[in-house]
């Protein structure tokens, strides 16, 4: 398990890799404070002073990006987060019914972490998939045409992997 | 009819691999182009085709890359593949049934303009297809597709992928490149042109993704033909898409210039039982509304704005009769109000007040004012008076549905 202060020695490899894309190291800023979220979940301040380190920016300039970002965590999270989009397609064809069966199936609000720390749910913009609208994406995996029922189905299963 | 752009596309979704690519006569254009073109002639060719952009604003390709100084120095090519515009949903499609498509497009555009080095500045929450770009980007590699000296000439050509992590405004170009550099997403002053001083101050193309797929079938078959693909005067094909409440919700490469009407009713399947059309954005959420009166124009760039708006991106969202249109307004521009990158004062103070005003009409506290007061907003939004065209855009469907729709907006008021 990563502590939260300093880099482990797998995070600082992959972010030196990242840096060979660019010819300036701020470029692979959202790409290193991916790397560390990809490890902790979450991006915390010791984490994000210490990839300012080693990209050699100013703290307050990379938390000005990290801050940006959608997809950035700067809290928390569950070990899977839940994405509804509730842009214009997907509300068209129910993307409110979509959260409020959410937020029922796992007790939480927007924003929220179930008590488990398994599922944090957020709403996400358009994710390019409006011709299955409702869509939501579960851990980085996208499911479409959704209703109560999808849903269940997509919880059942989820809660069987553990 | 020849579909350029889908021809390898799978029912199943996979992508197509290196050998499926080619054995379509992909990667001919590239060795063509390397062989026997000097840059100016693939400039030259683009340019006669007519090709414009699929990003939204429809700009003529081949004329912005005869935009970059012919001197030497590093120039870069750029893939915009951030498609975060609601309701649009081509890109995608692309991106992960042909990769390689893509891949000969931007190696195509690099060759032109003399970049050594493309960036494909992908959304984050893309992750089947940063997979699968990172695998054709590796087949073509290996292949000696990109590299060094490809294929025995002088032209060494990096493609590198880089992943963003969701906002919309890393679409707009030069908000793009300040992303691209590590820095916050705010756009730029133009001019300098980004052909001009783009990325790292460099001379930069920065291309959409469908935009780009259409440039091997130009170089391979030529002016002419792609010319002929088309309906009107928009040359080539074009990925015409609808969603809302329609039969069969969908995308599909049809002939530049195919009418509304066709599209809507014989690929999207008319609308459900039960409903009927009440309007449609054309081209994404940042559109004008149109309505079934406008069912027999031509999909075009001239035709649409002829009409009161735009082709945008060629992806339909359709409003049916039983969806409220203010409370739909309400979900767009609350979308605008949170993507605002909050440079400029009319885009981040009044997008806020527009979603304030429009929750208070759907709630019940509207009231009379109002709806002058939205139609104000959306002037101050308009062209000319912020930084990049997030608050135009924002404005059109928030002006076109007061003009159209002003019954519902004023129902709300009356009812208080
Ligand atoms: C707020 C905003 C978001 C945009 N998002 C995208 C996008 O996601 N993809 C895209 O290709 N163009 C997008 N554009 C348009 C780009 O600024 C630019 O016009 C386009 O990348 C040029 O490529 P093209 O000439 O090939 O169309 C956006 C524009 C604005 C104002
Ligand atoms: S119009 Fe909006 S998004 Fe564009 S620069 Fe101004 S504040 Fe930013
Ligand atoms: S609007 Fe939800 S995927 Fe596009």
């Amino acid at each position: 398990m990563n502590t939260d202060t300093g880099l482990d020695p797998e995070e600082t490899a992959e972010i030196q890799a990242a840096l060979t894309h660019y010819p300036d190291p701020a470029a692979a800023s959202i790409e290193a404070l991916k790397i560390v979220q990809h490890h902790r979940r979450w991006v915390s301040d010791e984490a994000l002073a210490a990839v300012a380190d080693l990209l050699g920016m100013p703290i307050a300039e990379l938390e000005g990006v990290a801050t940006f970002y959608n997809l950035i965590y700067r809290k928390p999270v569950g070990r899977k987060v839940v994405h509804y989009c509730d842009s214009v397609s997907c509300w068209l064809l129910g993307a409110d019914e979509v959260r409020a069966h959410l937020c029922k199936r796992l007790g939480i609000g927007l924003g929220e972490t179930t008590q488990d720390g398994r599922y944090t749910l957020l709403p996400i913009v358009c994710l390019g998939a409006c011709d299955h609208a409702p869509v939501l994406m579960l851990g980085g995996q996208l499911h479409g045409d959704l209703d109560a029922a999808k849903l269940d189905t997509i919880l059942a299963r989820e809660q069987h992997r553990g | 009819m020849d579909k350029p752009l889908t021809r390898n596309l799978k029912p199943d979704g996979s992508a197509a691999t290196l050998a499926e690519y080619q054995s379509t006569g992909g990667y001919e254009a590239w060795r063509k182009a390397l062989r026997d073109l000097a840059p100016a002639q693939v400039v030259a060719l683009v340019k006669d085709a007519g090709l414009k952009g699929r990003g939204g604003a429809g700009f003529p390709t081949g004329v912005k890359w005869s935009l970059i100084p012919q001197t030497p120095g590093q120039k870069y090519v750029v893939v915009n593949a951030d498609e975060m515009e609601p309701g649009t949903f081509k890109d995608r499609r692309l991106l992960e049934g042909d990769p390689h498509l893509l891949l000969e497009g931007a190696a195509l555009a690099a060759y032109a303009v003399g970049a050594d080095t493309a960036y494909i500045f992908l959304r984050g929450e893309y992750i089947e297809a940063a997979r699968r770009l990172e695998h054709a980007l590796a087949e073509a590699r290996a292949a000696g597709l990109l590299g060094r000296n490809i294929l025995g000439s002088e032209f060494s050509l990096g493609i590198h992928l880089h992943t963003s992590a969701g906002r919309y405004i890393c679409g707009e170009e030069t908000a793009l490149l300040n992303a691209l550099e590590g820095k916050r997403a705010n756009p730029r002053t133009k001019p300098p042109f980004p052909q001009i001083a783009g990325l790292w101050g460099k001379p930069t193309v920065v291309n959409n993704v469908e935009t780009l797929c259409n440039v091997p079938g130009i170089v391979a078959q030529g002016a002419a033909w792609y010319k002929g693909l088309s309906r009107s005067q928009d040359a080539g094909t074009k990925l015409y898409g609808a969603s809302g409440r329609v039969n069969r919700p969908g995308l599909w490469e049809l002939p530049m210039g195919t009418p509304i009407r066709e599209i809507l009713e014989e690929h999207a399947g008319g609308m459900k039982p039960g409903y009927r059309l009440r309007g449609f954005l054309p081209g994404g959420a940042s559109t004008d509304f149109l309505l079934p009166e406008h069912l027999d124009l031509a999909m075009d760039y001239e035709t649409i704005q002829k009409a009161g708006s735009r082709m945008g991106t060629g992806t339909m969202i359709v409003l049916d009769d039983r969806t409220c249109p203010v409370r739909m307004v309400l979900n767009l521009e609350r979308f605008f109000a949170q993507e605002s990158c909050g440079w400029c004062t009319p885009c981040r103070d009044g997008l806020p007040w527009v979603a304030r005003i429009l929750e208070d009409l759907v709630e019940g506290r509207g009231r009379p004012e109002d709806l002058d007061q939205l139609a104000k907003l959306a002037r101050f939004m308009g062209p000319g008076n912020t930084f990049c065209a997030l608050a135009p855009g924002a404005a059109e469907p928030l002006q076109s549905a007061l003009k159209y729709f002003r019954g519902d907006f004023e129902r709300y008021v009356e009812r208080g």
